[in-house]
Parts: structure tokens; C-alpha cells; sequence
């Protein structure tokens, strides 16, 4: 798995439990104590040790972890730059998800070795309200970080939404999107110019 | 005007093209794209002139419509006067005219290279752009970039934090925290190659071995960090102070080739680690005795100014512990006993420090 991957689970629990739960968890979990290099890659079965100690060290079920997963990764200000990486799929959150096929393409820009699920958007007959995402991936999991990452999204495109993972069918998660609002309220202010414009 | 260049055929090229200009065949800029205007602000861009508005800069000696004409199809690049001088890439086409009348030209530009500094300056959105530019894709992939550098550069400095740490461990004795043997080494070696001239202390603490045996390692390991602290005070910050093994030491001093001043640091030294040193109720007594020896750069290699040192030291212990003995005066004063033997004076002995 990409260190970056890790590191961003890492940082989660940090962020939100404290270091000191991120050192019981790298106890109970065998993991590296300093942490992840967001850098190197590491052995799948590593990110599978830190999930499962995760469910042991904070409670909760796999997938609730993975959807505050999703959540944090959009919405912390120590990972903001993911969140300005995302808005540049679209210009509203409709866009934005019609545009989430692209995904695995756009992070390949950025980090080619990099390995995301292959995404596709459906949408439902007859209905232009409502979409299905389909998450294809051999890793179970990644539709719950995908539910915490879109319902942040959609708030910070000021756009009412219902979300809800649907189950898993063999290698793939499903996805239903109902928007109810694109422009429900303000949202949160993008410009295309990042920190890098600085004069 | 033609149909193309009437209010739909307007909407579509603003469409298309967001930063075209459509300029007369007088100079005069009929239609500017919906983002130019955006960029010129309050100042309508429709009714200026051309090369009131912008300056070309390549190709060279474009400055009326004829010259412009004749680079249509070619690629130009020029910028905005003004204050805000936005530069552009850019191309024009003949516009179609109403039969056989000249139409004027069509003048396409972008940011190209510049796209950087105009998003900055003109805070423009996504709709600034035609849908099927790459721009808003070119601002992506920089902040990706932006971002990736920036873990490089976070993990470079974690690494060579990890190499600094790991080099300081590697040439550090751990129990009185100066330099080891490849501390030694490396800072010797590196004089020598240099040809700089540095002093060189050989000490040996004397009644160590009583200390030890008498009150424990513990009391023996307390008296070597005193004797390291005793050296500390003595010394500069530029001097490298080793533990080379046991109670043995080195002084290493850069530039320090005075004899008699060697001497009397050594003294004030050993009247130091003389003073008692309490531990857990007892008290330990020790002393040192130093070797002396000097070079005054590229005179000689590690080995010999070491076994120089040395054989001072031996010297030193010979003539009765706690004293400093300088290998330039031992040899000068050999040389002396050895004439007054033989009768004949000592050539040069005086000044062989």
C-alpha cells in the first residue's frame, strides 16, 4: 500500500484521538511507533493490522472508522490540500461526482504509482436526482471512506445530499447519491489559486 | 457582418474562444471575449486600439495591422500595457468580411507559461475557461506537484536529521559524551590533509585503576565524565576532546603550537582532575599525566605526531605521574645530556619546541 495511504490513516487517528491514542494503536497493531513515510510503499498487510487495531484502540466498527476516514481526509486543516486537490474535479458538487470516474486518473497525475479503486458512475433510470457510484477494488472498504469523503464534499460545496452505501457484491462497493439541493448553502469558498501562486 | 459574427455566432466564439479579440481592419477592437474583459476590468476593451492595448514582443516589429497580418497563422507572443502587464500566447486568422471587404482579424490568445501568474492576479474561476481548455487541468497538476514536492522536501529533512543524529552517535563516546576513536580519526586525518597546524594532548589519568578497584565501576564511570568536564573547561569550542579507550585521552587543538602554553593547559588540567571528587560518600583521587606534541601542518602523518604524543606521555609517567611532558623539550633536552656526555654542543637544540 502507498505510504500515502497509511500516513493519511495515521494522521486521522492522530488528529482526532491524540498521540497517545496513535501510540496505543501502533502498539496494539505492530506498526512503526514514528509512524508512515507518505513517501514509500508498504506491504498491504500493514494498512490490514493498523485497520484491524484501529476497531480494537477506538471501538467502533470497520466501517464507521472508515467513514470518519473519509471525512477527515476532506475537512482537516492538516490535509486541506486533499480537499483542494478534489474541488478541481468540478466546479459544483454535481459535477464533481459525475466527474468521480476520473478520480484514479487525476491521482495517477499526481502520484502514478498510486493505486485507487476504479470508480463508475450510473445514473438511475428516469430519476436525475439520483446516482450509483461503483467502487471496484479487491480491498473491502474503500464505498465507506468514499461515503465520509462525498457527504464532507457536498457540504463544502454547499450542496443537501442523501448518501448511502448499498453493500458489497464481490470486488465491488455500491454507492446511492441523491442530491437534493445543488446549492443548498454557501459552502466553502475555492480559488484556483493555491499556495504555490504565491507572489 | 456576416452571420458568423452576429449575436449567436458572438455568444459561440465567446464560448469557444473566452480571450479572442476581433479587431478591425483599422486597429480598432470590435468584440473582446467575455474572460479579457474580465482581466481589463472597468476599462471596456471594444473601441481601443489594438496596440494601445497590448505590446508584441515576438515576433519583433509587429506594431500595425499590416505587420500583424502578415504573422496570421503564426504563433505570437505579446502582453497587456498597463499596469498589470499579463503576458499571452497568442495567434491570429483574417475574420471573414461582407463580401470582398476586409474583415479584420481574429486574435486568439491564452496564458500559456504565464497561466501561473494570471490566476493569481486575476483570481479567475473555472468558467473563465473554454470547457475543453487544459488550463484548469495545468492548475491541478501543479498543486499536485506542489503538494508532492513538499512531502519530498518534509522527508529529505527527516532524513538528514536521522544521518546528523546518526553520525553524531557514531562518533561519540556514550559515557562521557566527547568523541571516540573514529571521532579521532576523522578530525586528525582531516587536519593533516588540510596541512593545518594543531596541538595534540596524550592524557592518561593516573590511580584510575585504584578508583575502580576500590569503589566499583560506578564511581569509575563517575570520575571519567568529571575528568571530561575538567577537559571541557579547560578547553575551546573548536577543540575536539576524545575518549580514545579506558582513562586514556586525546586533546586535538587547531592552530595551537605553542609548547610552553600547551604545557601550562595541560597543567591547569591536571590540577583539575586532582582536586577530590566526592561520589556516594567517598572520595576519589586521581591525576593525569599529558603528552605533548605539535604540528605545524603537513610536517607530518597521524601516526607519527600519535606515537610523538605517546612517547612524550611515557616520558611523563616516567618522571613521576601528575606531570606534562612536551616531545620538542624532551628530545632538546636529550640532546643536551647526550653532548654534555660526549662534550660536543647540541646543534639547534634550543629552538627544537
Amino acid at each position: 500500500m502507498h505510504g500515502l495511504v497509511n500516513r493519511a490513516i495515521q494522521c486521522f487517528v492522530r488528529d482526532t484521538y491524540g498521540a497517545d491514542t496513535w501510540e496505543r494503536l501502533a502498539r496494539a497493531g505492530d506498526l512503526p511507533l514514528a509512524g508512515f513515510e507518505a513517501m514509500f510503499i508498504y506491504d498491504d498487510a500493514v494498512t490490514d493490522r493498523m485497520l484491524e487495531a484501529a476497531v480494537v484502540v477506538l471501538g467502533r466498527s470497520r466501517d464507521s472508522v472508515l467513514e470518519d476516514l473519509g471525512t477527515y481526509l476532506v475537512s482537516h486543516p492538516n490535509v486541506e490540500t486533499l480537499r483542494r486537490l478534489l474541488r478541481f474535479g468540478g466546479e459544483t458538487f454535481e459535477e464533481f461526482v459525475e466527474s468521480l470516474d476520473e478520480l484514479p486518473r487525476r491521482a495517477a497525475l499526481a502520484l502514478p504509482e498510486l493505486d485507487l479503486p476504479a470508480l463508475e458512475v450510473v445514473p438511475e433510470a428516469g430519476r436525475d436526482t439520483e446516482l450509483r457510484v461503483t467502487c471496484n477494488w479487491p480491498r473491502a472498504g474503500f464505498g465507506h471512506v468514499l461515503v465520509g469523503m462525498l457527504r464532507t464534499l457536498a457540504d463544502d460545496y454547499g450542496a443537501l445530499v442523501l448518501l448511502d452505501h448499498e453493500g458489497r457484491e464481490g470486488d465491488v462497493e455500491w454507492i446511492r447519491i441523491t442530491v437534493m439541493s445543488g446549492s443548498f448553502s454557501t459552502g466553502r469558498p475555492f480559488r484556483l489559486a493555491g499556495t504555490w501562486a504565491a507572489p | 457582418m456576416t452571420p458568423a459574427h452576429g449575436d449567436s455566432g458572438r455568444a459561440g466564439l465567446d464560448l469557444l474562444m473566452p480571450m479572442h479579440l476581433h479587431v478591425a481592419a483599422d486597429g480598432r477592437v470590435v468584440h473582446a471575449g467575455p474572460t479579457l474583459q474580465r482581466i481589463a476590468g472597468d476599462r471596456p476593451i471594444a473601441g481601443c486600439a489594438l496596440f494601445d492595448l497590448v505590446e508584441f514582443r515576438r515576433p519583433r516589429g509587429v506594431a500595425d495591422m499590416d505587420s500583424l497580418r502578415r504573422c496570421a497563422g503564426r504563433a505570437l507572443v505579446l502582453h497587456w500595457r498597463g499596469p498589470c502587464r499579463t503576458q499571452f500566447k497568442g495567434v491570429a486568422v483574417p475574420a471573414a468580411g461582407q463580401g470582398d471587404s476586409d474583415g479584420g482579424l481574429l486574435v486568439n490568445l491564452s496564458f500559456g507559461i504565464a497561466l501561473v501568474d494570471a490566476i493569481r492576479d486575476h483570481d479567475l474561476k473555472a468558467g473563465d475557461f473554454a470547457p475543453t481548455d487544459l488550463a484548469v487541468e495545468m492548475l491541478y497538476v501543479l498543486e499536485a506537484k506542489a503538494t508532492i514536492l513538499d512531502e519530498w522536501r518534509k522527508l529529505n529533512g527527516r532524513l538528514h536529521s536521522a544521518r546528523i543524529a546518526a553520525e553524531q552517535q557514531a562518533y561519540t563516546d556514550t559515557l562521557t559524551g566527547l568523541g571516540n576513536r573514529r571521532a579521532m580519526d576523522h578530525v586528525l586525518g582531516g587536519l593533516v590533509a588540510d596541512g593545518q597546524a594543531f596541538g595534540l594532548v596524550h592524557l592518561d589519568l593516573d590511580f584510575f585503576k585504584a578508583v575502580n578497584d576500590t569503589l566499583g565501576h560506578a564511581a569509575g564511570d563517575h570520575v571519567l565524565r568529571v575528568a571530561a568536564q575538567a577537559m571541557a573547561g579547560v578547553t575551546r569550542a573548536e577543540d575536539t576532546l576524545v575518549r580514545a579507550g579506558g582513562d586514556e585521552f586525546l586533546l586535538i587543538l587547531p592552530g595551537q603550537v605553542d609548547g610552553t602554553r600547551l604545557r601550562e593547559l595541560s597543567e591547569r588540567l591536571i590540577a583539575r582532575l586532582e582536586q577530590p571528587i566526592p561520589f556516594e560518600g567517598e572520595t576519589c583521587r586521581i591525576s593525569g599525566s599529558a603528552g605533548i606534541a605539535v604540528s605545524h601542518g603537513g610536517d607530518m602523518t597521524v601516526p607519527v605526531i600519535l606515537a610523538r604524543a605517546d612517547e612524550a606521555l611515557y616520558a611523563a609517567k616516567a618522571a613521576g605521574r601528575g606531570r606534562a611532558v612536551e616531545y620538542g623539550a624532551l628530545h632538546a633536552a636529550r640532546a643536551v645530556a647526550e653532548a654534555a656526555v660526549s662534550g660536543t654542543p647540541a646543534p639547534g637544540a634550543a629552538g627544537a619546541a
